[in-house]
């Protein structure tokens, strides 16, 4: 198969002119990509606060109300009802009017003065997310807030108390990249690659069909050219655009988002148009085996679902059955997931990414060769 | 007018069953994705690598390690000198917590004054809250396993109702399954509309006494079915495989659902009237599809959502849906509890269709 | 061997489609020697693009053999491609460039050199009678232009073949007549040979050769001079006031070899045009039958073809394959 780079330098141009003056289709590109960055960046946390608690307080003491006020202090939780029983409570609970109650004894003051108090917390099983903030926020706060009990009744007794305040072992934390877990940070680096990876398939994979259905293929198919200038030829252009919004939901994230970069943003750049080239590719790759429009979208629709779900992005890979696992080993966005937080956020170099970038390389490669044999050059 | 609507839907079903692959693709294809994300996705965080500085190296320090093996939380992966190489290797990505266990830690346990460092990977948050919270309650419970007699005042009582076990799959499957089935009723109006449109058969259709609401209607219909035959699939499957109980009354979910269905149905005409091609159909179908698993409450939680993702939420019936299905599926609740998202979906069901249905008209003409 | 530019031997085309198939080409052969202006007529779906495809190497080859230039076309498709120019009958330009990003294009695919291009474009813009559009987007043009366009974009690098399909299709008569008279020069300067379907009776006229393709076979093969010397008699035309009763009479007549439709008109072949004649008026008068403009016309292809395309029916029912058919209506362009 010859290669010609004639050929190729005026397919490129004609796909660059085709681009720049279909402002619509700029205009569509970029403001889905923003659009989408802005709804699942805002929407992607994990962390609930304010969850809706309904306070059976039984005690009606100043220290059962300090347990409440601690218990809103946090942040966690917000006391929306009051009720007067377990019974109300789990019914509030069944109507989904709270995810939380909270039942105080009778005698919670006396029971905390004799180091054998108690307190009930119900949580709504049925929410996942609520569950598990509401547990680890009541465990936390009911500790600090015993702690602070005792330490108060010590003082008060004038006993010394213990230097380290109750547990032989205490556990100091140092959270690396992000100190304060800000979902946010943690979210965008991957999010960004989500949406290109989605954007990048979906468009390669129209193209191809779109010129076929126009009948301006049948005009270049009866010119020398070979497959793989024409696929070289829709990649390129394509490229550049798509780095273009990478380029910019990355200055979102920094400037917008105020999600710090800590790494080399040149190695970055050139690990983002690797990235998309491979995406690209894939999305050529379906092209190049549908046969009308509504195929080639359905494909990239399944595609983009097993992307969001499937890399690693929300849910962990770890654990994954193999299927999934291996599905999720197709999606490039799985490895670039890794290049981007390991530079984005942790600020590493080329030393610790080069194992992705090496793979991604190949399927670039991979692909852009699996379209090339795929495209026919005759009309059936 | 019955009897036109009733041709017409005749005509849908016979279409329908023209593209046999399309109905089993879709019916057997959703039983498929379930399945298959069903066992991918969960959020319990286990077997989390973890490396370890132990610069104690004593029977006090190993000890306290074991607490960390015995649980199936952690996966020691690495041994390190120092907190240096620790951070190194949460660096490279090939741990993700490390714990660092100063040289003095023997001594200072018997004083009741020991302190261990640990080593979070921030970079990955939705994780690492799991993992720091389980690290710290194995610490905490190895500290009071050392001292028992130094507990706190208060004793916390915490009981998760309805999924003790917090078996994922409950989680999971009740909120998937109206997920798919939104899915569906999505691609399937989108393409029985843009179809005809595209096929220049509306013109024809148009020339006869139709009338558009028995035209969408009769469009409707066919696709109600398969959509409720969806629906029954998905869910025999997630209860059959899974093993997630059913708890409610079926009867109940079943009209619900169906309702639904119908709000889907009515969404996914909307999207196709306002569409000039069928790609474009599907690309506004697949993007309201993945934006409504962020904002519904399916994939994160509602409450953080600022002002306008809710109300971007409201617009959607899966917002509404979702608790009902957790409602009847995991809590067995009945109607009397449920008013406030049912009378909301039935509102918003009626809202759309009235929308739709105007759409749909002035699209006509 | 072979020293013709293109030629086509047993040509067979079949599609299949869910679980028929169709036959669009079913043993077709040809040969346009290098020079020629060979023109392929025939109704909708008689093959005609189908076999211009498969020549090409648009299209795979059932069974046969076709070639162009020496060059077969399933095995040689690019040798082709770079001596041939093209349009296709759905043709389309990239619409969104401009006339001359449309020029540079078609000339940097086809690998032509930058000095080549500086000399050629403007001579074929000038040719195409686009020099003052250069700036136009290609999708903003007439009808007619765009077909110019087309043509010239597919002269760019100087083919010793053209191959059009249908190429004024839809266009108005003068740009039609325009279009021809270029197709004319180029092969008077250039000594090209062209290739073209045209669905048009009277551009049939304007080839070296014409041959009439009717399902999927080339039923005659000609020059346009020849072909109507097959057809036997001379022609009359005329309007009647009744039609039918007309025909009828005339079909009945002594001497009348053929009686075709023409709209309102009929044509009468005689063998004799000055007995017939006054017969043919006697006997419409005595019936009532008033004419208007009686008079012998010239045998034009459209008559010669239907006249083809009814004697071939006719062998094809003898020998039993095809149904009765009655009449073949005189709608061909």
């Amino acid at each position: 198969m010859q290669f010609d780079f004639q050929r190729l330098g005026a397919l490129i141009r004609k796909e660059t002119i085709q681009i720049l003056r279909d402002r619509r289709f700029i205009m569509l590109f970029l403001g889905l990509t923003f659009v989408q960055l802005f709804v699942y960046s805002y929407a992607a946390s994990r962390t609930v606060y304010h969850l809706p608690l309904a306070v059976v307080d039984q005690s009606q003491d100043s220290t059962s109300r300090a347990f409440v006020r601690a218990l809103v202090n946090s942040q966690y939780f917000d006391a929306t009802m009051y009720l007067g029983d377990e019974v109300q409570a789990k019914d509030a609970i069944a109507k989904g009017q709270v995810k939380a109650a909270l039942i105080i004894p009778p005698q919670f003051a006396a029971s905390v003065d004799q180091h054998a108090a108690n307190f009930l917390m119900l949580l709504d099983g049925s929410d996942q997310f609520a569950v598990r903030s509401g547990y680890s926020a009541a465990g936390l706060v009911a500790e600090s807030f015993g702690l602070q009990m005792s330490a108060e009744s010590v003082a008060l007794t004038g006993a010394i108390p213990s230097t380290s305040g109750g547990l032989p072992i205490n556990t100091s934390t140092q959270i690396l990249y992000n100190p304060d877990l800000n979902d946010k940070w943690f979210v965008i680096p991957g999010i960004i690659g989500m949406i290109l990876q989605t954007l990048a398939v979906e468009q390669a994979a129209i193209f191809l069909v779109r010129d076929r259905e126009w009948g301006i293929m049948e005009q270049i198919l009866a010119t020398p050219v070979r497959q793989l200038e024409l696929i070289l030829s829709k990649m390129i252009p394509l490229s550049i655009l798509c780095l273009l919004a990478f380029g910019i939901s990355v200055g979102l994230g920094i400037f917008w988002f105020g999600v710090p970069f800590h790494g080399n943003i040149f190695l970055y750049f050139w690990m983002a148009l690797l990235f998309l080239a491979s995406c690209l590719g894939l999305g050529l790759v379906i092209s190049t085996r549908a046969r009308t429009q509504f195929e080639a979208e359905t494909s990239s629709l399944i595609f983009m679902l097993f992307g969001l779900l499937l890399t690693g992005l929300f849910y962990p890979r770890t654990g994954m059955p193999l299927i999934p696992q291996l599905i999720g080993d197709i999606a490039p966005l799985t490895y670039f997931l890794r290049i981007s937080r390991g530079i984005y956020m942790k600020g590493v170099g080329l030393e610790f990414v080069w194992g992705d970038a090496l793979i991604l390389a190949i399927y670039t490669l991979i692909v852009v060769f699996i379209s090339a044999k795929n495209f026919k050059m005759r009309l059936d | 007018m019955l009897r036109r609507t009733w041709a017409i839907t005749q005509k849908e079903f016979i279409q329908l069953l023209h593209f046999p692959i399309v109905l089993i693709g879709l019916t057997v294809g959703v039983a498929l994705e379930l399945i298959l994300f069903a066992f991918a996705i969960h959020n319990n965080v286990t077997h989390v690598p973890m490396v370890i500085s132990d610069q104690s190296r004593s029977e006090a320090s190993s000890s306290y390690l074991n607490a960390f093996t015995d649980s199936a939380d952690f996966d020691i992966v690495a041994m390190v000198p120092d907190q240096a190489g620790v951070i190194r290797a949460i660096d490279s990505g090939q741990a993700s917590i490390g714990l660092v266990i100063p040289v003095d830690f023997a001594t200072r346990v018997q004083q009741k004054d020991a302190n261990v460092l640990m080593v979070v990977d921030g970079s990955d948050s939705f994780d690492a809250q799991s993992a720091y919270g389980n690290a710290a309650a194995i610490s905490q419970q190895y500290a009071i396993s050392l001292a028992p007699q130094q507990l706190s005042p208060l004793e916390s009582h915490i009981q998760i109702l309805y999924n003790p076990d917090l078996e994922d799959m409950w989680f999971i499957v009740p909120g998937f399954g109206a997920f798919l089935l939104y899915g569906i009723a999505l691609k399937l109006t989108a393409f029985a509309i843009v179809r005809e449109r595209e096929a220049g058969t509306i013109e024809a259709l148009l020339v006869t006494p139709i009338r558009p609401i028995e035209l969408m209607l009769g469009k409707m219909i066919p696709n109600l079915c398969v959509a409720i035959l969806n629906l029954v699939l998905t869910y025999s499957v997630g209860m059959l495989i899974f093993g997630v109980p059913f708890r409610g009354s079926l009867l109940l979910f079943s009209a619900l659902a169906s309702l639904f269905a119908i709000g889907s149905l009515g969404l996914g005409l909307a999207i196709s009237s306002v569409s000039q091609s069928q790609v474009q159909a599907n690309q506004l179908a697949s993007l309201t599809n993945i934006a409504v698993m962020f904002v519904s409450g399916f994939m994160f939680p509602v409450y953080n959502l600022p002002l306008i993702l809710r109300a971007f939420g409201y617009i959607m019936p899966m917002t509404f849906f979702l608790p009902i299905v957790n409602g009847i599926i995991t809590k067995g609740v009945g109607l009397n509890d449920l008013w406030t998202p049912v009378l909301s979906l039935a509102a918003l069901t009626i809202i759309i269709f009235y929308f739709s249905a105007r759409s749909f008209r002035q699209n006509l003409d | 061997m072979n020293q013709f530019a293109i030629s086509a031997t047993n040509l067979v085309k079949e599609f299949k489609a869910n679980k028929s198939v169709v036959t669009a080409v079913n043993g077709l052969s040809l040969q346009v020697a290098p020079g020629e202006t060979y023109g392929l007529i025939g109704p909708d779906g008689a093959g005609k693009t189908t076999t211009m495809r498969v020549t090409l190497g648009l299209l795979s080859r059932t069974s046969g053999e076709s070639s162009v230039l020496g060059f077969d076309s399933m095995n040689d498709m690019y040798e082709i491609r770079k001596r041939v120019g093209y349009i296709a009958q759905q043709f389309s330009l990239p619409p969104t460039l401009t006339v001359m990003e449309n020029m540079l294009f078609f000339a940097g695919i086809h690998s032509v050199s930058s000095e080549q291009q500086k000399k050629r474009i403007p001579e074929l813009l000038e040719f195409a009678g686009l020099s003052d559009f250069t700036g136009r987007l290609a999708g903003k043009l007439s009808g007619g232009m765009k077909k110019k366009l087309a043509l010239a974009c597919s002269l760019i690098h100087e083919p010793q073949v053209v191959m059009l399909d249908e190429p004024t299709l839809g266009v108005d008569p003068v740009s039609r007549r325009e279009f021809w008279n270029l197709l004319g020069n180029l092969r008077a300067e250039k000594g090209l040979t062209i290739f073209v379907c045209t669905p048009y009776m009277d551009e049939a006229e304007r080839c070296t050769r014409v041959g009439l393709i009717y399902d999927g076979k080339l039923i005659v093969d000609d020059s346009p001079a020849n072909i109507k010397r097959l057809i036997p008699g001379h022609l009359l035309e005329f309007t009647p006031s009744d039609f039918d009763a007309a025909r009828k009479l005339c079909t009945a007549l002594e001497g009348v070899l053929e009686v075709q439709t023409y709209g309102e008109k009929l044509h009468v072949f005689v063998d004799d045009v000055a007995t017939r004649k006054t017969q043919i008026e006697a006997a419409l008068t005595s019936r009532g039958i008033t004419q208007d403009r009686l008079r012998e016309i010239e045998v034009r292809m459209e008559e010669a073809f239907i006249t083809l395309i009814r004697q071939h029916q006719e062998s094809v029912e003898l020998k039993g394959a095809l149904p009765q058919k009655s009449e073949i209506l005189g709608d061909v362009r």
